[in-house]
C-alpha cells in the first residue's frame, strides 16, 4: 500500500508501528541480557577461583571454621520467596496496570530490605576474614560480588518506583520495569551457585 | 600497474625466508646447536614443523601469486557496480574444500609429531641421575648437588655436569617467578613460588653454555645469567671432590687479613665459606669464588678489578643488587680480595 | 513485509519520499549534535563519538610506538647505557599496556561503532548515551595511566603484570595499582560497547537485512562483541583481586596463605588469548570488504566464513595454557591445548582460500587499501605459521619468552591487525571525511611500513632461537645478538618514518584530497548510498534491503521506510533474525549526563587506587549522576508522550 495519495515509488511506511515493545522487542531487553552476560562471567569465575583454591588446597576450609548456615540459608529462602512479587510487577507492568506495578514494586523493596540486612549479617558469621588467607579472600570476594548486585538490584527498584509515582511516568516505562524483573531473576539465580559454593562446599 | 608488484613475489619471500634461516642454521646457537637429547628432539621437530610450514608459506603465496596474475584488470571504480556477469560465483568450491583438508590433514600430522616428541621428553630415563637443586633469587642462582656417594654441597651461578648422564634439575624460587633456561641443553622451565618444578636433560658432548633467566622477574632481569660444563664423567668427579672441599686457611698475610675483614664485617652474615665460620645464606656461597668465570650472575667477569668495584658497589655493576655497599678504606679491599683469590 | 495501512494521527512532518526537502531539513536538525563547548560534552552521535575514540586510540598508538623507538634505540648496541633497567622495564610495560589495552582493541569497536549503522541502514547506534559514557571512561583511563607515567609511577612489571612480582612486596609504589585500575576503565569502555554493538545489529538493520545476508565486516563485529563480553571479565577479576591483595591484604595470589601464583595467570590468559582474536576477527571483517570490492564481486563461501568466525571465536576461549607451557601444568592438559591452537588455524584458512578464490578471475582494482590487505597474506600468514611452532609443547619450551615470541606477536597482530586497519582508514576515510587520501602518498606510506616492518621483526625470529630472551634491558657483547638487534633498529626508524608519512597524508588530505563523492570506490554494501561525510541522520531515507551488497543489485519495491518522525529522533527497530519491523522508539536527546557520570565514575575508581573507602563515598554522586542520566525530563517527556503508540 503506497503513502497517502500520490504515485511517488512504493515504500514500506512504519507510522503505525508501536513505540515500545516488551521482551526481545525491546533494546532495554537486549541491554539487559548483555549486561547479565557480563556479570554471569563474573560470577562464573568468581566460582571458578573458589574451586581451584579449594583443589589447591589439602584441608578446606583453610584454618577456618565453615561459615554459619544460618543466615545464609534465611537470606536465600528470602531470594526465592522475593521473586514472587517481582513477577507479580513484571506481569502487571506488561498489563500496564500502574497501581499494581507500583504495589508490587512496593513489595519488592520490603523484601529487598530484608535480604540486605540479612546479608549483613552474613558478613558477621563467615567466620573468616578476607586477610586471612586465600579461602577468606574468596568467600568475602563472592558474597561481596553478590551484595554489590543486590544494592545495585534494590536501587534499580528504588528509582522505577518513584518514577511509577513521578508525572514523568509514561506509558514506555512499563519496559523499564519489566526488563528490572529480568535482572532480579538474574541476582537471584546468581545467588544459588554462590551459596552452593560458600556455603555448602566447605561441608562436603 | 602489474598487481604482481604489490607483493613481493612469492619467490622473493620464500627464498629469502630460507636462506636466512640457513643462514642461521649455519651460524648455530642456542636452540639450533643441541648438545644434549632433548634439545636433540626439540631440534628434530623443530626442522620438520620449519619445513612444513616453508611449504605452506609458499604454497599460499603462490596461490595469491596466481590468483592476483588471472584477475582481469578494471579500469577503475569510481562509482559503477560491477556487471552481472562479473557478479557470478566463481566454481572454487572444491578446490578451497581440498585446500582446507590438506591444511587439516598437515595440522594432525603436527600434532602428532608434537604430542610423541612431548612424551618423549618427559620420559628420559632418569635412573642414575644427578640430581641438582637450584633456587632463583632476584637475580642469581644459588645450586645444591645432592649427596651422591658423598656429601652435597652449594654451587652459584657455574654448574658442571657429567656427559652422558641424566641431570634431574629441582627448581625453587624465593620471591617470585623465574625461568631456568640454557637452550643447547633443553627448553625451560619456570620456577613458581610455592611450588617445586623439575627439569630433565642429559648433555652428549663437552661444551660451556649460557643460561638464562627466561622470565622477567624486575630489575635486573637481564643480569641473571649461570653456566653449565659439561665434561667427560671423571673430570666431572675431579671437580666435584673439589667442590666439596672446604676452603684452606689463607697462607699469606694479605690473605689472612681479608679473612679476618671478611669474618669480621658483614660478609659473612650473608655469604657462606666452608672451612670458615662464615654461614650465611642469604647471598651466593663463595666457597670456590675465585674458580668462578663471571661475577654477579654473568654481569662481569671475575676479575680482581671487577670484584674490588663489586664489594665497594655492588650498584656500579648492577644497579638493584641486594648486596649493600661496604664502607672499607682501599687497602682493606685489596685484602679482601687477595682473600677471596684464594677461593679457587 | 506487509506496508501499513495509510497514516493516521495527528499531521506531523515524516520521513520519506513525500515532504522532502522539509523533512529533510527537519531530520539533520533532529539529530545533529549540538554547537559549542557544551555541545561537546553532550554529542552522543555515534559518528561523532567514533570518530573521538578513533583519534584517542591513533593518538595512543603514537605514543606506544615512541616508547618502543626508545626501547630499539637503547638495544641497538649491546651493553647500552643509554636507558637504565627501572625506566627500560617502565617502557616496555608501557608499550605492551598502550599497544593492548589502549590501542588494538579499542580502535576496532571503534571503526565498528562509525561504520555498522551506516552498513546495516540504522540512523543511530543503540543505546547512544552509554556509548558516549564509554568513550569517556575510555580516555579517562587512558590519561590515568599516562599521568602516572608521566609522574614517575609507570607500571614496570611488564604488560602482564605477573604475580608475584606485581604484587605489593615486590612492586612497591603505585604504579601496578595505576595500571590495575586502567585495566577497570577500558574494560568498562569495552564491554558496554559491546552491548550496545551487539544490540545494534540486532535490533536495528534495515528491512529485509536478514541475518544472512549482512555484510561480513557486521558478522566480524558481532561475533568479536560476544567474545567481548565472555574475556574481558576474566581481566576485570584478575586486576580487581590484584588491586585487592595490593590493598587490602586479600592472598588470592599469596602460595603462603593458599593463594597460587598460577591462578593470576589462567584468569590473565583466559582474557588474554580471546583478546588477541578481539584485535584479529574485526581486520577479518576490514579484509572482506576491501577485497569485495577491489575484486568486484562478493566475497565466495559467505556461509563458510561466516561458520569460519564463529569457529574462530569458540576456539579462541579454548587456547590459553599455551601461554603457560613452561609451568609444571600436566602434560596430558597441555596437549589438549596444542590440539586446539593448532586446530583455530583451520578456520583462519578457510577465510584465506575463500578470498584467495575471489580473487581469483576476478577484476582487479589495486588502490592502496588492497594493498595492506595484501601484505596480510604474507604478514598474518607468517606470524600463523609460527604461531603453529609457539602451539607445540617442545618448540615452545625453547622460544617461550624470547624475541622468537616477540616476532610472532608483532607479525599477527601488525599483520593480522594494524595492516588490514591502514587498509581501512585508506578505504573508509573518504566516507568519513568526503576526501580521498592520496594514492601517491598511500603507496610510500605502504612499502616503507611493509619494509620497515620486515626488517624490525624478522630478525628477530633468529635472535629468539639463539637464545635472546624478552624484556632485558640490554645485552652482552659476543652472543653473536649485536648486528640482528642494530638491523631491527634500523627498520624500526623505517616504521617511524612510514608512520610520518601517513600522518602527513591524513593532514593533507583533510585540506586538499580529491573530494570523495558518496560510493569512490563502487562498492556494494550500505554505507557507500549515503554522502560523504554522512548527515547527522545517516540516511535520508531508511533503506529496504532486498540481498546481499544492495548497492550491486537492482533496486526492487519497496525502495525504502517512510513514518518514521522527521523532527525527532525516532529510530526504526526490527526483528533479529529477519529484520522486520518491530516499533519506532524515540532516542534520546544530547545531554552530559554520560561526561558527568564518566567524571563520578573516574572519581571512584582513582580514588580507590589510594584508598579502599573511596568505593563507599565515592559511589554517592556516581548513582546521583546515573539517576540523572535516567530520570525522564519534562521535554523529553512530552515529545514522547506525542510519538506514543501503544502495542
Amino acid at each position: 500500500m503506497t503513502t497517502v495519495g500520490q504515485g511517488p515509488p512504493r515504500t514500506l511506511d512504519v507510522r503505525q508501528l508501536p513505540s515500545y515493545r516488551y521482551g526481545p522487542g525491546s533494546l532495554m531487553w537486549w541491554g539487559t541480557i548483555g549486561l547479565m552476560l557480563i556479570e554471569g562471567t563474573v560470577f562464573g569465575l568468581g566460582v571458578m577461583v573458589y574451586l581451584y583454591l579449594q583443589g589447591n588446597a589439602d584441608a578446606w576450609p583453610l584454618d577456618a571454621a565453615p561459615p554459619d548456615l544460618r543466615w545464609g540459608t534465611t537470606n536465600t529462602a528470602i531470594l526465592l520467596l522475593s521473586l514472587w512479587p517481582n513477577q507479580r510487577a513484571k506481569a502487571a507492568a506488561e498489563r500496564e496496570d500502574r497501581a499494581k506495578a507500583r504495589f508490587w514494586l512496593l513489595v519488592c523493596l520490603v523484601f529487598a530490605a530484608a535480604f540486605l540486612a540479612v546479608r549483613t549479617l552474613e558478613f558477621t558469621t563467615l567466620n573468616v576474614s578476607w586477610t586471612a588467607n586465600a579461602y577468606g579472600s574468596v568467600v568475602w570476594l563472592l558474597l561481596g560480588l553478590h551484595t554489590t548486585h543486590l544494592i545495585t538490584d534494590t536501587v534499580d527498584t528504588g528509582v522505577l518506583g518513584a518514577l511509577l509515582f513521578s508525572k514523568r511516568f509514561e506509558n514506555k516505562r512499563f519496559v523499564d520495569v519489566s526488563e528490572n524483573a529480568l535482572y532480579w531473576y538474574f541476582v537471584v539465580a546468581s545467588w544459588l551457585p554462590i551459596y552452593g559454593v560458600v556455603y555448602l562446599a566447605p561441608l562436603l | 600497474m602489474n598487481p604482481r608488484a604489490a607483493v613481493p613475489a612469492p619467490r622473493t619471500m620464500v627464498w629469502g625466508a630460507l636462506t636466512g634461516f640457513a643462514a642461521c642454521a649455519r651460524s648455530a646457537s642456542g636452540a639450533l646447536a643441541p648438545a644434549g637429547i632433548q634439545a636433540e628432539r626439540i631440534h628434530a621437530l623443530w626442522q620438520l614443523t620449519l619445513w612444513v610450514c616453508i611449504v605452506v608459506f609458499a604454497a599460499v603465496l603462490v596461490a595469491l601469486g596466481i590468483a592476483l596474475a588471472k584477475a582481469r584488470r578494471a579500469r577503475s571504480t569510481g562509482g559503477e557496480a560491477p556487471a552481472p556477469s562479473d557478479l557470478a560465483r566463481p566454481h572454487a568450491r572444491r578446490a578451497v574444500t581440498l585446500a582446507t583438508l590438506v591444511s587439516g590433514a598437515l595440522l594432525v600430522a603436527l600434532v602428532v609429531a608434537d604430542v610423541l616428541t612431548d612424551r618423549s621428553l618427559s620420559r628420559l630415563p632418569v635412573d642414575d641421575a644427578l640430581h641438582i637443586e637450584m633456587t632463583g633469587y632476584q637475580w642469581w642462582w644459588q645450586a645444591r648437588y645432592a649427596d651422591d656417594g658423598g656429601e652435597s654441597f652449594g654451587v652459584s651461578n657455574d654448574l658442571h655436569v657429567p656427559i652422558g648422564r641424566p641431570v634431574v634439575v629441582t627448581l625453587k624460587s624465593v620471591d617470585v617467578i623465574h625461568s631456568f633456561w640454557v637452550p643447547e641443553l633443553h627448553g625451560k622451565k619456570d620456577l613458581l613460588p610455592g611450588r617445586t618444578t623439575t627439569i630433565q636433560f642429559r648433555a652428549d658432548r663437552a661444551g660451556t653454555w649460557r643460561g638464562e633467566c627466561a622470565e622477567f622477574c624486575g630489575l635486573q632481569h637481564a643480569l641473571m645469567a649461570f653456566s653449565i660444563t659439561a665434561e667427560a664423567p671423571q673430570a666431572f668427579a675431579d671437580w666435584r671432590e673439589h667442590q666439596r672441599t672446604s676452603a684452606a686457611p689463607p697462607v699469606e698475610p694479605a690473605a689472612a687479613a681479608g679473612l679476618r675483614l671478611f669474618l669480621g664485617g658483614h660478609c659473612a652474615q650473608c655469604h657462606t665459606v666452608r672451612g670458615t665460620p662464615a654461614a650465611g645464606t642469604l647471598g651466593p656461597d663463595l666457597t670456590h669464588l675465585a674458580s668462578r668465570a663471571t661475577l654477579a650472575a654473568g654481569t662481569v667477569a671475575n676479575e680482581p678489578a671487577a670484584l674490588a668495584a663489586w664489594i665497594v658497589q655492588p650498584q656500579s655493576l648492577k644497579a638493584g643488587a641486594t648486596m649493600p655497599p661496604s664502607r672499607l678504606a682501599p687497602d682493606d679491599v685489596r685484602a679482601l680480595v687477595s682473600y677471596l683469590e684464594t677461593l679457587k | 513485509m506487509k506496508p501499513s495501512p495509510a497514516a493516521a494521527g495527528p499531521a506531523r512532518l515524516r520521513d520519506g519520499p513525500l515532504g522532502e526537502p522539509a523533512a529533510l531539513a527537519a531530520l539533520e536538525a533532529a539529530w545533529r549534535d549540538p554547537p559549542g563547548f557544551m555541545g561537546m560534552l553532550r554529542a552522543i552521535d555515534h559518528k561523532t563519538i567514533a570518530r573521538r575514540f578513533i583519534v584517542a586510540t591513533l593518538v595512543f598508538f603514537l605514543l606506544g610506538g615512541l616508547l618502543a623507538l626508545l626501547m630499539r634505540l637503547q638495544l641497538a648496541r649491546p651493553g647500552s647505557a643509554l636507558i637504565g633497567p627501572e625506566l627500560y622495564n617502565q617502557l616496555f610495560t608501557m608499550h605492551g599496556t598502550t599497544m593492548m589495552f589502549l590501542f588494538a582493541v579499542p580502535v576496532m569497536q571503534a571503526v565498528a561503532m562509525y561504520l555498522v549503522p551506516l552498513m546495516i541502514g540504522a540512523r543511530a547506534i543503540a543505546f547512544p548515551r552509554m556509548n558516549a559514557f564509554s568513550y569517556w571512561i575510555f580516555v579517562m583511563g587512558g590519561a590515568f595511566l599516562y599521568l602516572g607515567f608521566a609522574m614517575g609511577a609507570g607500571p614496570n612489571v611488564g604488560w602482564f603484570a605477573y604475580v608475584p612480582l606485581s604484587s605489593a612486596d615486590y612492586a612497591p609504589g603505585k604504579g601496578a595499582d595505576i595500571w590495575a585500575q586502567m585495566i577497570t576503565f577500558t574494560e568498562l569502555a569495552s564491554m558496554l560497547v559491546a552491548v550496545v554493538l551487539i544490540t545494534t545489529i540486532f535490533k536495528m538493520r534495515a528491512p529485509g537485512m536478514h541475518l544472512n545476508q549482512m555484510p561480513l565486516f557486521v558478522w566480524a563485529t558481532l561475533v568479536t562483541q560476544f567474545m567481548v563480553l565472555f574475556a574481558m571479565p576474566a581481566v576485570m577479576v584478575a586486576s580487581s583481586c590484584l588491586i585487592l591483595d595490593r590493598l587490602v591484604g586479600t592472598h588470592f595470589f599469596d602460595p603462603a596463605h593458599g593463594g597460587d601464583v598460577l591462578l593470576w595467570q589462567h584468569l590473565f590468559w583466559f582474557f588474554g588469548h580471546p583478546e588477541v582474536y578481539l584485535i584479529f576477527i574485526p581486520p577479518l571483517g576490514f579484509i572482506s570488504s576491501i577485497i569485495s570490492t577491489f575484486s568486484r564481486r562478493p566475497i565466495f563461501g559467505y556461509p563458510a566464513m561466516v561458520l569460519s568466525l564463529v569457529a574462530t571465536a569458540f576456539l579462541a576461549f579454548g587456547l590459553w595454557v599455551h601461554h603457560m607451557f613452561a609451568t609444571n601444568l600436566p602434560e596430558i592438559g597441555k596437549s589438549f591445548f596444542t590440539a586446539a591452537s593448532l586446530a583455530i588455524a583451520i578456520p583462519s584458512a578457510i577465510q584465506i582460500f575463500c578470498w584467495i578464490a575471489t580473487v581469483w578471475n576476478g577484476r582487479l582494482v589495486l588502490r592502496t587499501p588492497l594493498r595492506f590487505v595484501l601484505a596480510f597474506f604474507v604478514i598474518l600468514v607468517l606470524g600463523g605459521l609460527t604461531g603453529i611452532m609457539l602451539g607445540a609443547v617442545p618448540l615452545d619450551l625453547q622460544v617461550h619468552d624470547t624475541y622468537f615470541v616477540v616476532a610472532h606477536l608483532h607479525y599477527v597482530l601488525l599483520g593480522g591487525g594494524v595492516f588490514p586497519l591502514f587498509g581501512a582508514f585508506y578505504y573508509w576515510f573518504p566516507k568519513m571525511t568526503g576526501r580521498m587520501l592520496s594514492e601517491r602518498a598511500g603507496q610510500l606510506h605502504f612499502w616503507l611500513f611493509f619494509v620497515g616492518f620486515n626488517v624490525t621483526f624478522f630478525p628477530m625470529h633468529v635472535l629468539g632461537l639463539h637464545g635472546m630472551q624478552r624484556r632485558i634491558w640490554t645485552y652482552p657483547a659476543g652472543l653473536g645478538w649485536d648486528g640482528m638487534n642494530l638491523m631491527a633498529t634500523l627498520g624500526a626508524a623505517l616504521i617511524a618514518v612510514s608512520v610520518l608519512v601517513f600522518i602527513a597524508n591524513v593532514g593533507f588530505s583533510l585540506r586538499r584530497g580529491a573530494m570523495a563523492g558518496a560510493d569512490p570506490w563502487g562498492a556494494g554494501t550500505l554505507e557507500w548510498s549515503v554522502p560523504s561525510p554522512p548527515p547527522a541522520h545517516n540516511f535520508d531515507r531508511i533503506p529496504v534491503v532486498h540481498g546481499s551488497d544492495p548497492l550491486w543489485a537492482a533496486a526492487r519495491e519497496p525502495v525504502c521506510v517512510s513514518g518514521l518522525a522527521a523532527d525527532a529522533r525516532e529510530v526504526l527497530v526490527t526483528s533479529a533474525l529477519h529484520a522486520r519491523p518491530e516499533s519506532r522508539p524515540l532516542f534520546p536527546d544530547p545531554t552530559a549526563w554520560p561526561f558527568v557520570s564518566a567524571l563520578a565514575t573516574t572519581v571512584l575508581f582513582v580514588g580507590s587506587v589510594f584508598s579502599p573507602w573511596a568505593v563507599v563515598w565515592a559511589s554517592l554522586p556516581l548513582a546521583i549522576a546515573l539517576i540523572g542520566w535516567f530520570w525522564p525530563g519534562r521535554r523529553d517527556r512530552a515529545r514522547s508522550m506525542a510519538l506514543e503508540q501503544r502495542p
